[in-house]
């Protein structure tokens, strides 16, 4: 019973920083129906300014953890304004490429300044409390309880503030709602703010809980984090955080009762028949095609 | 306007024309190096690329390899395959097939030195091998005989498992072990299933045998099931930049037993990314720094006093490769491709700064000793030998 509480609790910990990172697509999709691949890129860029404001300006855990959220927050608006912002009107298909290009962008840039994998210092003090067999480390708390946090606070301001009102509006519709006084563009850039702000503090948490990183770390994390607001339903927020946990759990707990050989293979089985019984995910909704 | 452009456009493509063909300069040796300068493994690729350097330096500096009465001087063409299995192959292609290469050296890491050595059996162009302990890297992919153009200055990981379970048996005398390997690599495959073999051969169990796949950074779930196995002994043949994450996970699941590690743990990078928490911990390698004969002392001094740091076992096999390559075409007095390979194949006992190597009859393997090395305080420090 100890060996299933604990892959539970690994897989809470895998879980929450899926849907974290997932947060981020499913927002821009929602608003934009576009898909930012770019997101696991930043997620990267997150830890990397993690690494940079903890090793070069030695901030302790909260501002480290404030500032590359503002960071990447800032990155991901200007990323919006320059390269997503022409294309508003273009093909879907443009955004998407544009998408990829930025991501690549991100990698190399990071890539040229230094390949080595970078070590994040430990910012707080880990202690592993013992209760029985089970090991609960405090970094694991942590990762579980911010991220928590960070959703709880994203569901109140999506649904109960008045900038979630008009994030809400433009995903219903987007023609009509700047004829109402919205101001469309600036409702975009905070979405971007806070779903890449988000992504930064995946990153930092990511980092902090597997402290070697590198360029390269956002790819597979970025897709598993866009799988699971597919699973979710993209564009639903509730859907994303619910994904993120569900694809951490399968994997955790495939490789704890198969050979772990094949996690991802029953893992992502697993998730394409979802996909077949719910294609439009979790929480999703069916959306008619208009013609 | 229109005119200028026209002229500047011929003018690039007239220059990269020039820049393709290359100049062929009948009074240079020309060497072509394949590192992982970029990649998951930058460390290896950047101390192959100083050693490599080093060693062509130290024969320009004496004039250049003497053939009948001229002297050579040695150009190296350093090409990055950002440690990935095509960039491999295609480096190695260019270099064959553009640049004209007498021999390449490197890739380092198994899994993209077997598909670039296969391009160079069949150009038939001599490869060396710094650091790829996987059997297959020398074998025929389709008869499993010995490849003909495709040697290593490293031994193999059946030398080096087996090592590591007597090791582990007999004088750590710890009786059941776990394995966690990257299952999506050549070289952590080979070495986890030979290490199980030897292990439960000569008395010993391993009791968890479990694999992840390359990239991945979370290894929680496995780990739990390798703590619920209660093995005495954790081998880790994996990536120096994997280990730290396996290690600190592992102590925060609550696991103390000890861990031990092969050649890919030795890079200098480790510590830097691991702290303290790799203490106290083994792993066998190829050479031991602090014990060195004089021809290795005189190497790291050289080595130390060029680029400040003390040469890891890739450096040291890596100057290594070149020492034997130099010997081959001094010995076959030509430079040619065919007449390089023969007598490489034939080099009598060559003294290299990871001590004497000699290839087997009709192998590109070398027979060599191991080394097993103790992590005190952050240092790699010797603590065993381990005869073929």
């Amino acid at each position: 019973m100890a060996y299933f509480f604990q892959q539970a609790l690994n897989a809470l910990q895998l879980g929450s920083i899926y849907a974290l990172i997932a947060l981020g697509y499913t927002m821009v999709y929602g608003i934009l129906t576009m898909i930012n691949f770019a997101h696991g890129d930043l997620f990267m860029v997150g830890a990397f300014f993690c690494f940079l404001l903890a090793v070069y300006l030695n901030l302790a855990f909260i501002p480290t953890l404030l500032l590359s959220m503002l960071g990447v927050a800032f990155l991901g608006v200007i990323i919006e304004r320059m390269a997503y912002k022409p294309l508003r009107n273009a093909p879907r298909v443009s955004a998407i490429i544009t998408a990829l290009g930025v991501g690549l962008f991100l990698e190399n840039f990071t890539l040229a300044l230094s390949p080595y994998p970078k070590h994040i210092p430990a910012l707080l003090t880990n202690t592993t409390w013992t209760v029985g067999s089970l090991s609960i480390s405090s970094l694991q708390v942590i990762v579980i309880l911010l991220s928590l946090i960070l959703m709880l606070i994203l569901d109140f301001v999506v649904q109960h503030t008045k900038a979630g009102m008009a994030m809400r509006a433009i995903s219903w519709d987007k023609t009509i709602v700047p004829l109402m006084g919205v101001p469309v563009n600036k409702i975009i850039s905070l979405t971007f703010a806070i779903g890449t702000g988000l992504g930064g503090a995946a990153g930092m948490m990511y980092g902090l809980a597997y402290p070697v990183i590198d360029p390269y770390m956002g790819i597979m994390v970025g897709w598993k984090a866009f799988i699971s607001a597919v699973v979710g339903g993209i564009g639903n927020i509730r859907g994303a955080m619910i994904g993120g946990f569900i694809l951490g759990g399968v994997e955790i707990l495939v490789a704890a009762f198969f050979p772990s050989t094949y996690r991802d293979f029953v893992a992502f089985t697993l998730l394409l028949i979802l996909l077949i019984f719910r294609p439009y995910g979790i929480l999703g909704k069916p959306q008619p095609q208009k013609v | 306007m229109k005119k200028t452009i026209v002229s500047i456009i011929l003018l690039v493509i007239c220059s990269l024309g020039l820049c393709s063909c290359g100049k062929e300069d009948s009074s240079q040796i020309k060497v072509g190096v394949i590192a992982e300068l970029t990649g998951d493994i930058p460390a290896v690729g950047a101390s192959c690329k100083n050693a490599a350097e080093m060693a062509a330096a130290e024969i320009n500096d004496a004039g250049g390899i003497l053939l009948g009465d001229k002297k050579y001087k040695v150009k190296l063409i350093i090409e990055d395959n950002a440690g990935k299995a095509d960039q491999s192959v295609s480096a190695a292609q260019k270099l064959i097939t553009q640049n004209k290469v007498l021999a390449i050296i490197g890739p380092n890491a198994s899994r993209y030195a077997l598909p670039a050595a296969e391009i160079a059996e069949s150009s038939k162009v001599v490869l060396i091998t710094p650091w790829s302990t996987a059997p297959k890297t020398t074998l025929d992919s389709k008869t499993g005989a010995p490849k003909k153009f495709v040697f290593r200055s490293c031994f193999i990981d059946p030398f080096q498992g087996g090592v590591l379970a007597k090791f582990t048996l007999n004088h750590l005398n710890l009786k059941k072990a776990a394995v966690l390997y990257d299952v999506a690599s050549e070289y952590n495959k080979g070495i986890a299933e030979i290490f199980r073999d030897v292990y439960e051969k000569n008395g010993g169990k391993v009791v968890s045998f479990e694999t992840y796949t390359t990239n991945d950074k979370d290894f929680s779930s496995q780990l739990t099931k390798i703590k619920k196995a209660g093995p005495e002994i954790i081998f880790l043949p994996n990536y120096y930049s994997e280990i730290p994450l396996q290690i600190q996970q592992a102590k925060r699941l609550g696991i103390t037993v000890p861990f031990i590690g092969a050649d890919a743990w030795g890079s200098s990078d480790l510590v830097k990314l691991c702290g303290a928490d790799c203490n106290d911990y083994y792993f066998s390698t190829h050479y031991a720094a602090d014990a060195a004969t004089d021809v290795t002392k005189k190497f790291i001094a050289n080595y130390k006093a060029k680029y400040g740091t003390t040469p890891d076992d890739v450096a040291a096999l890596t100057y290594d490769s070149f020492g034997l390559l130099w010997k081959a075409i001094k010995t076959a007095g030509k430079n040619n491709r065919q007449a390089v390979r023969d007598t490489l194949a034939k080099i009598p006992q060559h003294e290299g700064v990871t001590g004497n190597m000699q290839f087997q009859e009709g192998s590109g393997d070398p027979v060599k000793s191991a080394v097993i090395l103790k992590i005190r305080d952050g240092k790699f420090t010797w603590f065993a030998n381990a005869k073929p």
